[in-house]
């Protein structure tokens, strides 16, 4: 059995090293400066009369032990203290709680527990990652990763987040579905809050009366996707099946709803069609009725959904109808088949999965949305909404909002589940590679016309909606037709001025700007750094338990925003890990929603590359870590770009999860938008919308500026080799 | 004896359930060249990834010059590679790729371009260091993948494949090159292929491969004449695999009836096409004759076997329908498994 010395070890006895420091130099709880040092370290902790400490320490002793006198071996005694320490670790921060042990015998063990204990502080944190860092060090000893200890610790590293930060919540939020509000288990008050009737009702399809939150949350799903899907497929044939040539035009708009805040579009939704909106009372006049609050409610959220959801279900649709051959649709028509039969018979068919696929995509975008809902849903409540009155509002109750939050969660799980279904079998519509001969037939007259007529409403429809947001910051009241430029609006939110003292900031968005500009600053390198990680070992790692690792991450983006953000107040409002009021929490927030998606990036950009040239790099002596950043990196720029700008711009504007998890002193942009617009100060919310999206392009340029998307010149130099060329 | 640069100790590698390489163990000395040889699938490729440590074996030790590294990454081994696809980095000049190894290895930035000029001196390269890999011919590639794999005197030089995205013709040529730089560092070399003729023109010692397992190792020669199987004897060169019986001293196939020193019973023989001579008016018939150019190639019925013959241009060409008596030294006729 291979012996690998301490010394030779070099990453193993570092680990080892920080667990000794994290135990004995620094302080365990949060609160306590570094400068507070060994005094208020674990160590002197458990020696003070705070003994849960003393297994992890003693774990930790004889690990230390094992080390110096029988060499770091690779035996299972170390594997084992290790994954004792762990367990003891994870074990010491449940089994006293803020308030005091969480069990009689903890309680009757130790005298001190009574205190209870706070959150994790600099030395409970190394000490955790110490502990990732030794267990992902001993594990390739063992061939886990093939010995890489890089990519072992990456792996370690990322599935002790995840655990941390998307599971451990959502566990956590489950088992408060079944606590009542004194804290006791309580299964019958589980069961009478499932059974709830304004969940479930169905009275408004009987007449008379409203549905149950679910039912209202499901069929606003079901009619928006249906729209959405309809109207994405409109697009898609328009761009790809006529002669209408503005397919750039239309991928620039279908980028539109990613910058554009939440709320915003709801803003300008009722200043058209609310009670007082320009085109009710437009309508008002000529047909001479009375104006009336119809757009509050299913409606207006309808309109507001199709419009956010439409770009993405005609990308989707879009490829499916570039994916198919069109010497099928020649063949069929050589045949002798009409346009419209064609059409029938083997374009629609080929389309079907495309279209469910799409219409799986808007439902679960549906289920999450939290910002449209809340401002047009009036009276029509969906589970988003609910689940965050049962939190914000002041009948606070946590149970309740658990319960509502798992239904939503399983509703999405299974939407996700059946997307999955569907697009791995990878249908019969994928035909090879390109469309080599002919061209695509073109669409029937009828549908033609039929398809202009759903666009050109749309068209229209978003070009009102815009130029409300590009005009109603700058103007006295574009709601009431007062057309007047001001600046007084953006004053308000941000006026600045050099005073002696130098700049001064007196606007009410500054604090909510500079706090959304720094969090989403942060989140979002830390982001692309976890996704195009988690997308390399995905790609490029061979180790047990990749699939799940896979599935893992991509289904904690499948948890609806509003289920993260209970899911947070629930879990880490309490010791061990106590990060609510932080920025971290917002930042930590960020970087699980959105890592699957720079995984995504990475993991199409590292299809492109020849794995070799890694091996190569590995072969000539670099670790995981240094081909990482000197072979893969350079060549995945394009995709380290997307992430880096999806990831900003999504923390710039998400709005379900940061809403739960937004303080006095971390307040975010998207929550200030919120707190103006349910002042009815829409021209304030406006403008700093406005603001925002300018910002955000800027932020893209400079985005783009730092890194660049350097290309490669010909496109098979990515493959590493220009083989097929004859020699010399 | 010479020293051991590499040794293989019952090594087994597992995906899943399908097992790649089935508990192989040979040695190579140092300043060898040895190829891994057989049909594709056989484990060729794994074999030498794990003596690079790109895998790692699920059961049995690899030694590099005497040191256990089996639990060792690629990146704690000294060996060089060069891939079937080059796997030059794209991004970096001729220079840079070279200069990569020993600048990872801490070398400093002015002493490793000095050895990677050196090296790309000694291939051929000189004046193409400011290039991109793009801007080579595939040739010109491959001969930087090989300076960058030696630039750090490793203790073992790996090939996969490097014909195969080689012009046909220029195969020859590539494949001397790569032999003498072989030979004129003094590097032992590990050399996968699955063309036969390859392996038998730059090996040193060949190991045949056939489903995870070794089936014989040796020297080109020994191989070709001393086949330890009907496997071997059919990937190496062509072999006519004879189906007979000992009976008294004697193998018996169709009408012959040869002098053998073996024990009665069934048995396969085999002989190199080469070694059988045909003389005119036997009971056998010609059932084709082909002309290749240096040679002849008849396919000869005898009862129910048929040999495939070939003869020398310069003796009386046959033609199909001819009678002709086969001809055997019992000497050439080896017994195989
Ligand atoms: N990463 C892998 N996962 C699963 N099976 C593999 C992997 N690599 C190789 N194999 C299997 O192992 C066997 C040997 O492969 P390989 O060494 O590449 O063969 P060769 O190079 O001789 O053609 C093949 O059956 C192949 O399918
Ligand atoms: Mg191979």
């Amino acid at each position: 059995m291979a012996r690998i010395s301490l010394t030779s070890d070099r990453a193993g006895a570092a680990w080892l090293g920080l667990l000794a420091l994290s135990l004995t130099a620094l302080p365990w709880y949060k609160g306590a400066g570094l400068l507070a040092g060994p005094a208020a370290s674990a160590l002197a902790e458990a020696l003070s009369g705070r003994g849960w400490f003393w297994p992890l320490i003693a774990a930790a002793l004889a690990l230390g032990a094992v080390a110096l006198t029988r060499g770091w071996q690779v035996s299972r005694l170390a594997l084992g203290l290790t994954l004792a320490a762990a367990f003891l670790y994870v074990w010491q921060g449940f089994a006293v709680g803020l308030r005091g042990p969480s069990s009689d015998w903890v309680g009757g063990v130790f005298a001190r527990a009574a205190e209870g204990q706070t959150g994790l502080g600099w030395g409970g944190f190394l000490a955790g990652v110490a502990l990732v860092g030794l267990l992902s060090d001993l594990v390739a000893a063992r061939g886990f990763c093939r010995g890489e200890r890089f990519a072992s610790f990456c792996i370690t590293a990322i599935v002790a987040l995840l655990t941390t930060f998307v599971f451990f919540p959502i566990l956590k939020l489950g088992l408060a579905a079944f606590v009542d509000t004194e804290g006791n288990l309580a299964l019958a008050t589980f069961w009478a809050r499932l059974s709830a009737p304004d969940l479930w009702g169905v009275a408004c399809f009987t007449g008379g009366g409203r549905c149950g939150v679910v039912v209202n949350t499901v069929v606003l799903g079901v009619l928006s996707a249906t729209l959405a899907t309809a109207l994405g497929l409109a697009l898609a044939l328009l761009v790809n099946r006529t002669d209408f040539r503005m397919k750039r035009a239309l991928r620039a708009i279908s980028i539109l709803p990613i910058i554009t805040p939440p709320f915003v579009v709801g803003v300008a939704i009722i200043l058209l069609f609310g009670r007082t909106g320009l085109v009710t009372g437009f309508v008002a006049d000529l047909m001479e009725v009375r104006p009336t609050r119809w757009v509050y409610g299913l409606p207006g959220i309808l309109i507001a959904q199709v419009l956010a959801f439409a770009p993405v279900t005609f990308l989707v649709l879009l490829s499916t109808l570039e994916a198919i051959n069109p010497t099928l649709e020649e063949a069929s028509r050589t045949l002798g088949a009409r346009a419209m039969t064609t059409f029938r018979t083997v374009t629609w068919p080929l389309l079907r999965p495309g279209l469910a696929a799409a219409f799986l995509l808007a439902f679960i975008e549906s289920l999450a949305d939290f910002g449209n809902p809340i401002v047009l849903g009036g009276g029509y409540e969906v589970l988003s909404v609910k689940i965050f009155f049962a939190v914000v509002g002041a009948r606070y109750d946590l149970g309740n909002a658990a319960t509502l939050a798992m239904i939503l969660l399983a509703l999405t799980l299974i939407a996700f589940w059946l997307q999955m279904r569907w697009m791995g079998k990878k249908s019969y519509v994928t035909v090879t590679g390109k469309s080599d001969a002919g061209l695509a037939a073109p669409l029937p007259p009828i549908l033609k016309i039929g398809v202009l007529a759903v666009v050109l409403p749309w068209v229209l429809f978003t070009l009102a909606v815009y130029i409300i947001i590009a005009v109603g910051g700058f103007v006295t009241d574009v709601g009431r037709w007062d057309l007047t430029p001001t600046l007084g609006h953006l004053s308000t939110a941000f006026r600045f001025e050099f005073a002696e003292t130098g700049l001064e900031l007196y606007g009410s968005a500054w604090d909510s700007m500079i706090t959304t500009l720094w969090v989403a600053g942060i989140a979002a390198p830390l982001t692309t750094l976890v996704g195009i990680l988690t997308a390399w070992l995905v790609a490029r790692q061979d180790f047990a338990g990749r699939r799940a690792f896979e599935f893992g991450t991509m289904l904690s983006f499948a948890i609806p925003g509003t289920v993260v953000g209970v899911s947070y107040v629930a879990a880490f409002n309490v010791p061990p890990v106590d990060i609510t009021g932080t920025a971290a929490i917002l930042i930590i927030c960020f970087i699980f929603r959105n890592m699957p998606v720079g995984m995504r990036a990475g993991l199409a950009a590292l299809a492109q590359i020849d794995k070799s040239m890694e091996e190569a790099s590995q072969t000539m002596g670099a670790g995981g870590g240094t081909t990482l950043r000197r072979v893969v990196l350079p060549l995945i720029r394009p995709a380290v770009f997307t992430a880096l700008v999806y990831s900003f711009v999504t923390a710039m504007t998400a709005v379900s999860a940061v809403i739960f998890l937004v303080s006095a002193r971390h307040n975010m942009a998207t929550a200030y938008i919120m707190g103006r617009v349910e002042a009815g100060e829409y021209a304030l919310a406006i403008a700093y919308s406005a603001v925002l999206m300018i910002v955000m392009i800027l932020c893209v340029v400079v985005i783009q500026f730092l890194v660049g998307t350097r290309k490669l010149g010909r496109r098979q130099e990515l493959q590493g080799r220009t083989a097929a060329e004859p020699a010399e | 004896m010479t020293e051991t640069a590499i040794e293989f100790v019952d090594v087994v590698k597992r995906y899943g359930s399908a097992t790649a390489v089935d508990r192989i163990s040979f040695s190579i000395a140092r300043g060898e060249l040895v190829t891994f040889l057989g049909p594709s699938g056989c484990g060729k490729t794994t074999s030498l990834r794990l003596i690079a440590g790109l895998e790692l074996p699920s059961e049995g030790q690899v030694k590099i010059a005497g040191r256990d590294v089996s639990r060792d990454p690629a990146s704690e081994r000294n060996v060089g590679m060069v891939f079937q696809s080059y796997a030059l980095f794209p991004h970096m000049t001729v220079l840079e790729n070279v200069a990569y190894g020993p600048t990872i290895r801490g070398v400093a930035k002015a002493e490793a371009r000095d050895r990677a000029h050196a090296i790309l001196d000694q291939v051929g390269l000189a004046g193409l260091e400011a290039r991109l890999p793009s801007e080579l011919s595939g040739g010109q590639q491959q001969r930087v993948a090989v300076a960058r794999a030696i630039v750090q005197q490793p203790d073992v030089l790996l090939f996969d494949e490097p014909l195969s995205n080689v012009d046909a013709k220029l195969r020859r040529k590539v494949r001397a090159e790569i032999r003498d730089l072989q030979q004129r560092f003094g590097l032992t070399a590990v050399y996968v292929t699955h063309d036969q003729e390859e392996a038998l023109a730059v090996s040193d010692r060949i190991v045949v491969m056939k489903m995870g397992q070794i089936a014989q190792i040796g020297t080109p020669a020994e191989l070709y004449e001393r086949p330890a199987s009907a496997f071997v004897a059919d990937f190496i060169g062509d072999a006519n695999l004879i189906e007979g019986r000992v009976e008294a001293g004697k193998f018996h196939a169709a009408h012959l009836a040869l002098p053998i020193g073996a024990e009665s019973g069934k048995v396969t023989a085999t002989i190199r096409p080469e070694r059988i001579r045909l003389a005119p008016g036997g009971i056998a018939t010609i059932l084709s004759a082909s002309y290749l150019g240096s040679r002849m190639e008849y396919v000869v019925q005898d009862e129910d076997l048929e040999f495939l013959v070939s003869r020398p241009i310069s003796e009386p060409r046959l033609t199909a329908g001819d009678k002709v008596d086969l001809q055997i030294d019992p000497a050439d006729l080896i017994l195989v498994r």
